[in-house]
């Protein structure tokens, strides 16, 4: 285990590097500059090249790549041309947002995902099976900002269940000792900011979720219909086992294993969707500002950003891999 | 057995067993009736498709779920267990009957570990909880021969052999003290050897417990062996019931006459000529019209040099190691093997699982790169085919194999007039016209209907599967055909039938086999010579007369001993 996890973490620096080659060249490749972006009207030549000498978009292409490069080893990701502050400090200050966004919607898919691809697996052939498969297909289909603002004008406009944008509302009075909202207000006992935080999450978690809990669903549905087939359900049935401990035990667990694999991917899903729902939500993680960092040619931003999220994302797949032994022990030899 | 006439423990009367698929419905199994006295064995025989192991499902209710008892009675103890329903049956389930199921490899939860498989029977039927509960499980498990029973108890099914793991099965289906056992085909997953200490284990277990052993096999042989009373099924019928003596002695019906007809024993002879014998065989006027040259029996060819010459051939295979800094490790799976297979004859191989049987075909095939040694076919060897191209296709085009499944090894989207055409198209033999008249030759010479042809191999059985994978492995009149396990996976009948067409295309087309099997009474029909493996080396190599006759090593004495039915007087053809 200890091998696989070292194995894993050396072959994350090749992709790393491989992928900051590609987001080099990708934010460069988009038309216009960021000066241009930032100056707006005000672009006269000179204030653009003003701009570009003062970050350094002048340089050649490969010396710019070898001092960003140089910088991200020491821990500095640069400045944002937007808002003139550090990328990290950026990312620092809106990753708590988003990670309350992603984990609801995690805990949302796998919550209403497996359990309803159970009951399908087990009811399979019937309605409520049928209906599973249809209303999982639907939730594949739809796009995630549509859904977005489906829920928003249906819930928060229409019905006022929820508020339609923002993390908190304008007259909460609320601090913030850790930036996760949910969590200050129950570590500060302000018990009515952890709940409108709460409420602020509810639509764009549904939102962002939908996918990843018909993926779910439809994983869960499939292996378990393949592991109430296989023959030592069969031999467990034939020894006698409890219906309870056979559902639990038996089915379950086996069928657990293909499904971890997919939460795991799900994560990716999540991170990216959140672009597109942060923005509709007006939700302040770091979502919504890689998408103004798109706008403004922020190139800093968009470099620094993906890279975490790309890091995120390879170190929670490497969480489920590992803890994926915990399930199979035949996963623990390897 | 006791002479008394006691209350049957199983009664069946009258079992009708249907299917429901898209198709329609099917009925499994036909007005099947047969008792199982307390204590008793009893064996069901049948091929595949006859319904015995859906009888034994049925007394279990664990039918499949389109699966229903129409009709008919089980009584179990009195009880009618199919008019009670799920539950009543659910109850008794592995406190009152027990199951042993067939294949070791998939009926072990493979996320828990053994002996908490055993644990969770025991505490669910109220046998025992617990501690008390741990440590009945480990004797159970030493009960049914397990070695190390206590900390094999802590492992987890992928680290156990196959036996191992049948044992484990065994000590499952006795945890509760059961008063019938259900076996379904419980060995024949395993090698010869290892069959025979576990179903020596299990008569020794189920007398001193009195259990009463339904046996579900497809091998007459093992049943007679093993069983007091034999039932045999036939197309979800009962055609025949008696004890298992007067059943081989004396078979009153006709399909039991076959099956004892087909069964191979080491009492069988070589199979000469299709034509010199009876029992399944009705194609021998359809074979490829006879030429002279052909009939000819190949005693010239004998003298000739042989057709596959294989020189010290090794194949070492590396594992990758455990730990973080452990070495790789060495699996010397063929070491040192030399043999010949003269023209026109059948050379066999065979060994136990993992004896490198199978890695010798696949070099002999040019599947595998060997690590080192020989094998030259024809007189080419292995080197200059490697640099050679035209070589290399010339060798294809001599050496064809037979796999064992003929269920994996057709392609599933070819029809089967495509496939048999394939090696003519990708060898570019001849006009369409001609490759058309040559596949109709072929179909005749291996006995399938022309009608077939645009069929796909998901339509067609075992049997005939086989026979498609044969005319396609002859359909470039090869020199060499490769059969692994080419007739393990049919049944008794239809692979007399295989046997008898392999035997016959040899002898028309002056073929030479290599046939690899472990079977050792089928390569006392087919075989010439014979090369006895075991952990990588041929232990033993002479002609089948020899090494079967007079065995001169411990293992290969092993091997014949275990062989079931081998004691016994299989029917009137060994007579």
């Amino acid at each position: 285990m200890a091998r696989l996890v070292l194995q894993r973490l050396a072959l994350l620096i090749p992709t790393l590097l491989g992928l900051s080659v590609l987001l080099f060249l990708w934010v460069r490749a988009l038309p216009g500059g960021p000066a241009t972006a930032l100056l707006g009207e005000r672009a006269t030549p000179e204030a653009v090249e003003r701009i570009n000498r003062l970050y350094g978009f002048d340089r050649p292409l490969l010396e710019q790549y070898v001092t960003w490069l140089g910088q991200l080893l020491q821990g500095n990701f640069g400045v944002s041309t937007r808002t003139a502050r550090p990328v990290l400090d950026e990312f620092l200050a809106r990753f708590p947002a988003t990670i309350e966004l992603t984990a609801l919607a995690l805990l949302i898919a796998v919550g209403v995902g497996i359990p309803l691809g159970y009951v399908a697996a087990r009811y399979q052939g019937r309605f409520l099976d049928h209906t599973t498969v249809v209303v999982s297909l639907l939730g594949v289909t739809i796009p995630v900002f549509f859904l977005a603002f489906l829920l928003k004008w249906l819930f928060a406009v229409q019905a006022g269940w929820f508020p339609s944008a923002g993390r908190q509302s304008a007259d909460m009075v609320a601090t913030h000792p850790t930036g996760f909202y949910v969590l200050d207000g129950l570590l500060t006992r302000e018990w009515d900011a952890s709940w409108d935080a709460l409420t602020h999450l509810v639509l764009p978690a549904l939102a962002l979720g939908s996918i990843p809990l018909a993926i779910i669903a439809r994983i869960t549905r499939a292996s378990v219909i393949e592991v109430q087939n296989a023959d030592y359900v069969r031999t467990a049935r034939a020894k006698g086992l409890s219906a309870s401990r056979l559902r639990r035990r038996v089915v379950l667990r086996n069928a657990m294993l293909p499904v971890s694999t997919t939460i795991g991917l799900q994560v990716g899903l999540l991170l990216s969707g959140a672009v597109l729902t942060e923005t509709v939500f007006a939700f302040n993680g770091i979502g919504s500002f890689l998408a103004n960092a798109v706008f403004n040619l922020d190139y800093a931003v968009l470099q620094g950003f993906i890279l975490f999220i790309a890091v995120v994302y390879a170190l929670v797949n490497l969480a489920v891999d590992v803890s994926y032994g915990l399930i199979d022990p035949r996963m623990r030899a390897r | 057995m006791s002479a008394v006439a006691a209350a049957p423990l199983l009664s069946i009367r009258d079992l009708e067993v249907s299917f429901t698929t898209d198709h329609g419905t099917t009925t499994a199994v036909r007005g099947a009736s047969f008792d199982v006295l307390p204590g008793e064995t009893v064996a069901v025989v049948g091929e595949s498709g006859s319904g015995k192991s859906t009888t034994a499902a049925a007394v279990l209710g664990l039918l499949a779920q389109n699966g229903r008892i129409t009709g008919g009675s089980v009584l179990f103890d009195g009880k009618d267990l199919a008019e009670r329903g799920g539950a009543g049956i659910a109850r008794m389930r592995g406190k009152d009957i027990g199951m042993v199921p067939q294949d070791p490899m998939s009926n072990l939860n493979p996320v828990m570990r053994v002996g908490a498989q055993i644990v969770e029977a025991l505490e669910d039927n109220g046998v025992a909880r617990g501690e008390e509960a741990r440590r009945r499980a480990v004797e159970l498990l030493e009960e049914a021969g397990l070695p190390d029973a206590r900390r094999r108890a802590q492992q987890y099914p992928h680290e156990f052999s196959g036996g191992m793991r049948q044992r484990a099965l065994i000590a499952m289906g006795l945890s509760c003290r059961p008063r019938l056992l259900i076996a379904d085909e419980p060995t024949s997953a395993l090698d010869v050897t290892v069959q025979r200490t576990i179903l020596d284990r299990l008569e020794a277990l189920t007398h001193e417990l009195g259990t009463a052993v339904l046996l579900i096999t497809h091998d007459l042989g093992l049943a007679a062996e093993r069983a007091q009373r034999v039932v045999v099924m036939y197309r979800g019928e009962v055609v025949e019931a008696g004890p298992a003596e007067q059943l081989l002695r004396d078979p009153q019906h006709e399909y039991t006459r076959r099956l004892l007809a087909a069964a191979p024993s080491l009492a069988s002879r070589r199979i000469q000529l299709a034509r010199t014998t009876g029992a399944g065989v009705a194609y021998g006027e359809d074979l490829l019209a006879p030429s002279a040259d052909r009939d000819e029996p190949p005693a010239v060819a004998v003298q000739a040099p042989p057709i596959v010459e294989v020189q010290d051939l090794t194949k070492v295979f590396r594992l990758r190691g455990k730990g973080l800094l452990s070495r790789s490790t060495e699996i010397t799976a063929v070491d040192g093997v030399s043999f010949a297979i003269p023209r026109g004859t059948t050379t066999a191989i065979v060994g136990e699982s993992g004896s490198g049987k199978s890695t010798v075909a696949r070099m002999v095939l040019d599947l595998l790169e060997p690590t080192s040694g020989t094998v030259s076919v024809d007189g080419v060897g292995t080197a200059t085919r490697a640099r050679d191209r035209a070589a290399e296709v010339a060798f294809r085009r001599k050496v064809q194999p037979i796999f064992q499944d003929p269920y994996s090894s057709l392609d599933p989207l070819y029809t089967i007039y495509r496939t048999v055409e394939e090696p003519l198209r990708a060898h570019g033999v001849g006009t369409a016209a001609q490759r058309r008249s040559r596949v109709l030759e072929l179909m005749e010479a291996v006995a399938l209907p022309v009608a077939l042809l645009r069929r796909y191999p998901a339509e067609l059985s075992g049997g005939q599967r086989q026979r498609v994978a044969i005319a396609r492995a002859v359909a470039l009149e090869p020199e060499l055909v490769v059969c692994d396990e080419a007739v393990s996976a049919l049944d008794v009948i239809v692979q007399s039938q295989i046997l008898h067409l392999l035997a016959d295309l040899q002898h028309r087309l002056g073929l030479s086999y290599l046939f690899i099997s472990h079977d050792l009474a089928v390569v006392r029909q087919i075989a010439d010579q014979v090369c006895v493996m075991e952990k990588g080396r041929i232990v033993e190599q002479g002609t089948v007369d020899d090494v079967f006759d007079r065995p001169q090593q411990e293992y290969t004495r092993a091997l014949l001993d275990a062989i079931p039915g081998r004691r016994l007087d299989l029917g009137p053809r060994a007579a």
